[in-house]
């Protein structure tokens, strides 16, 4: 016999509305084995934890049911209350009212008679759970941050600086990401390169940072506190050890690439560093573009490396790296345009995308900071479509939030850089962040003309050669407008990177309907993933500007760090065990695990779990021909208790 | 009195019950025939619970799951899948409606798609009736 205290919560009226709780409660008092059973407002504060300690204390209770929302937002804090009282935390069980009762249905009634049966089930299963002890592991004090764009350069400077060791892993030659392509930022205007290469820096010399450059993640092992993580990095075919960045080879190389960096603006050599201030400053091959590699002839750049850093042989290798806890920081990609051809992206050479732009103002981009186009004329007339893709059910249907004020930006460069007449082409504008709205009206003000009415379509001046005509509805006049431009810059929707959900894969993250890494929880908990130990940062989460990223990463520097600074933590005890008196040694869960937790003990002719390796999914109990198998937590005899009193009712 | 049926739904913590949770954050209105048991993977189902729940009286039952290739367990879903597939001809078999049956492969951010899957489901089942094939009556 049990003693059990079932606690069921009003959550204020979230719950209360739509489920009587007094009957409810009342209801409880009348199942096997309960001995007290109560309702109150809010049971997750801290009258309503004391009043459970009290009744642990005051009825010897030693199974617990709060009724309330789901066990996934507060199971924790009640596991606290329990161990708390002295007893184990095991012994808990959430009945979820809310998400799956209260908040889906307007009938009381329904409610009401779902949430009693629901609580029957978990009475019936309650009075069959068993106290198990928690795993208590060693962490790797080591923290790995994945993606270098600001982010990544901001976790992995946090975590540094608190003396941890950092494995910063970018995929491309260079850290910086896409912030290192802008010459300047919304809405101060201040230069990028000048608050960003000092960190790029800080990266290089940070005697806790390892810097892994042109690497990707192929593999991942092992869980919280002790992930066992495979690099692997790209040939470069520049030993970097040996190369001291004097660039000779760079110049003398006759091949030719289209620059990424440049957004394919510009040609760049086969041997390269994508921007001045790259960091690292020592070059990589790129072999599709290589004269030696393409005809077998050149090695001109061997012949001027003084240091003999070139290594025409160097092949991908593999880098093995343990650590605790690890930041997701890769960002994202802009909307790929072209199949929107409205919009005659890479049809007419006068329209380009954001980004091809923001190179175009960069002082060390492939104009000098000059804003001519692909003709090389200047543009007189330039108009700027938000909204490309986003907002766009068809597309992408959030907002990027960025685009509208790094649109007004390109208004300011325009008019300082050009004599251009500047259009600016929205839906909204949405200006929320701090000096935002201030912003907007300086460009107001600048004599930018703003027209409310997406953008339909580009066109081809009949009249006119190489003049672009936009199309749109105005929505404030009602009146269909053509306006005829030089250069169309399109702002195309922010979109995960092309790869995320193969990383999402990698690390078991859940990603949301258009691809961003899902958070544990949208408002408590943004940063922490379903991956207990995998934190994200940045616009890899959701599109979202400078500041708010920086915020980010340090905050799930905060989150890595609350794991890495001990050396010891609990891991969840519902693990798997095998019953050798039952086992019949077919060895299928041998077979079937996905972690080789169980494995086959020869001597005793029965199969055995490694309880660090179980992760405690319970395949291997469901497969097991002869219920040898325990699932802690999840036993046969538990889960079918529940169905039982789920039925009943 | 119209129809109402009993439906056990047995989800993975990580993808279906986090679906299902995110339909009620978002205030999505499904019936409210389902029961929900919570395990860690859909893996940790057994044929042996479906067996249980219609001798039980369930009118139906609904497993939940990760997508194939996106269980928390890397693997899981993908045992579970075949398995489930084999109770559904064992079922059959048995001369329950294969109606009464459903695997649905919900996400953590498909809370829409739980609320569809339930709503269409339960009406399928209310089409039905009442299972009585092997209802144990107690
Ligand atoms: C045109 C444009 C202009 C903008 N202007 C401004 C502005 O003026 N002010 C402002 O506040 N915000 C601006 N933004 C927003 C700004 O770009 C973002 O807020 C910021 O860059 C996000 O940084 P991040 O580190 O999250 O992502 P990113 O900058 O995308 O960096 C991610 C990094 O991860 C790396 N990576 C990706 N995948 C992997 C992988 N699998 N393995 C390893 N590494 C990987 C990438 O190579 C990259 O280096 C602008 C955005 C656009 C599109
Ligand atoms: S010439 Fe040699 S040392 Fe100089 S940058 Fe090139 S690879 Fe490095
Ligand atoms: S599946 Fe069960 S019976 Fe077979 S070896 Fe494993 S524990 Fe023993
Ligand atoms: S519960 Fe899952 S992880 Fe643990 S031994 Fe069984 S199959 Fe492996
Ligand atoms: S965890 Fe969802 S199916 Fe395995």
């Amino acid at each position: 016999m049990s003693r059990i205290g079932v606690f069921v919560c009003h959550c204020g009226l979230n719950i209360a509305k739509t489920v009587r709780v007094s009957e409810l409660a009342q209801f409880a008092a009348t199942l096997p084995d309960v001995v007290v059973a109560k309702d109150y407002k809010f049971m997750c504060s801290t009258p309503g934890q004391e009043m459970i300690a009290n009744d642990i204390k005051q009825h010897k209770l030693d199974r617990i049911i709060v009724t309330a929302c789901s066990p996934l937002m507060h199971e924790q804090t009640f596991r606290k209350v329990l161990a708390a009282s002295g007893l184990n935390q095991y012994l808990l069980t959430i009945v979820n009212i809310r998400e799956q009762v209260s908040w889906v249905t307007h009938d009381i009634e329904e409610g009401t008679a779902k949430a009693k049966a629901l609580l029957n089930g978990a009475v019936y299963r309650a009075r069959l759970l068993a106290p198990l002890t928690s795993r208590v592991i060693d962490v790797n004090p080591d923290v790995m941050v994945i993606g270098a764009g600001i982010a990544g350069i901001q976790a992995a400077l946090e975590l540094a600086n608190t003396g941890k060791k950092v494995y910063l892993v970018e995929k491309n030659s260079t850290i910086g990401g896409h912030m290192a392509q802008f010459d300047k930022t919304f809405p101060t205007l201040d230069c990028s390169a000048c608050i960003l290469t000092p960190k790029m820096d800080s990266i290089l010399q940070h005697k806790n940072i390892t810097m892994l450059t042109s690497c990707e993640v192929s593999e991942v092992k092992g869980f919280v506190g002790n992930f066992d993580i495979t690099i692997r990095q790209k040939a470069r075919y520049v030993d970097h050890g040996k190369c001291n960045a004097c660039l000779a080879c760079t110049e003398k190389c006759p091949g030719k690439g289209v620059s990424e960096w440049d957004e394919g603006l510009v040609k760049r050599k086969a041997i390269y560093i994508p921007f001045p201030q790259a960091v690292p400053q020592k070059p990589v091959i790129d072999r599709d573009s290589c004269t030696f590699f393409k005809k077998g002839k050149c090695r001109l750049c061997e012949k001027v490396c003084e240091q003999k850093a070139i290594d025409f042989d160097q092949q991908d290798t593999f880098i093995q790296v343990k650590a605790g806890a690890v930041i997701l920081a890769t960002g994202y990609d802009l909307m790929d345009t072209k199949p929107l051809i409205q919009y005659g992206y890479g049809k007419y050479p006068g329209v380009y995308n954001a980004l091809e732009v923001e190179r175009l103002f960069n002082s060390a981009g492939p104009t000098g900071g000059k804003v001519t186009m692909r003709d090389g004329r200047e543009p007189q007339a330039i108009a700027v479509l938000h909204c490309i893709g986003s907002r766009d059910k068809n597309n992408s249907e959030h907002c990027s939030r960025v685009c509208c004020m790094y649109s007004l930006k390109f208004a300011h460069l325009f008019k300082e850089k050009t004599s251009a007449d500047v259009y600016q082409f929205y839906i909204d504008m949405r200006a929320a962040g701090k000096g935002y709205e201030e912003f907007y009206n300086r460009i107001i003000g600048e004599d930018v003309k703003f027209i409310r009415g997406k953008g339909a379509r580009v066109a081809q001046s009949p009249d006119e050669e190489g003049r672009l005509i936009v199309e749109a509805e105005d929505t404030i006049t009602g009146k269909f407008i053509k306006v005829p431009v030089d250069m169309v810059v399109l702002s195309p929707a922010m979109v995960p990177r092309a790869d995320s959900r193969d990383i999402a894969r990698l690390f078991n993250l859940s990603t949301d309907k258009q691809g961003f890494f899902m958070e544990r929880h949208p408002k408590l908990a943004p940063l922490s993933t379903m991956s207990e130990g995998i934190f994200i940062a940045g616009v890899c989460q959701s599109p979202k500007d400078i500041p708010d990223t920086v915020a980010q990463a340090n905050g799930a520097a905060a989150e890595a760090l609350t794991i890495v600074v001990k050396d010891k933590m609990e891991l969840e005890a519902t693990t798997a065990m095998v019953n050798p008196a039952s086992c019949c040694a077919c060895q299928n869960c041998v077979r079937v695990c996905p972690y080789g937790a169980p494995f086959f003990n020869e001597s005793k002719g029965v199969s055995e779990i490694n309880e660090a390796l179980c992760k405690g999914c319970g395949l291997c109990a469901s497969v097991c021909p002869s219920s040898a198998i325990i699932a802690r937590h999840f036993t046969n005899d538990q889960v079918l208790a529940e169905m039982e009193g789920l039925m009943e009712f | 009195m119209s129809f109402e049926p009993k439906i056990l739904g047995i989800a993975c913590n990580w993808c279906t019950y986090t679906g299902a949770d995110l339909a009620g954050t978002t205030r999505l209105e499904y019936p409210q025939n389902l029961r929900v048991v919570r395990v860690m993977c859909s893996s940790r189902i057994n044929p042996s619970f479906i067996f249980r729940a219609f001798q039980l009286g369930a009118d139906g039952v609904l497993v939940g799951g990760c997508h194939p290739g996106d269980c928390h367990y890397n693997t899981g879903n993908l045992y579970a899948r075949r398995r489930l597939a084999v109770t559904r001809k064992i079922l059959e078999f048995a001369g329950i409606e294969p109606g009464r049956f459903r695997v649905e492969w919900i996400s953590a951010s498909e809370g829409n798609k739980f609320a569809e899957v339930v709503t269409e489901f339960t009406r399928q089942i209310k089409n039905l009736g009442p299972q009585n094939k092997f209802k144990i009556s107690q």
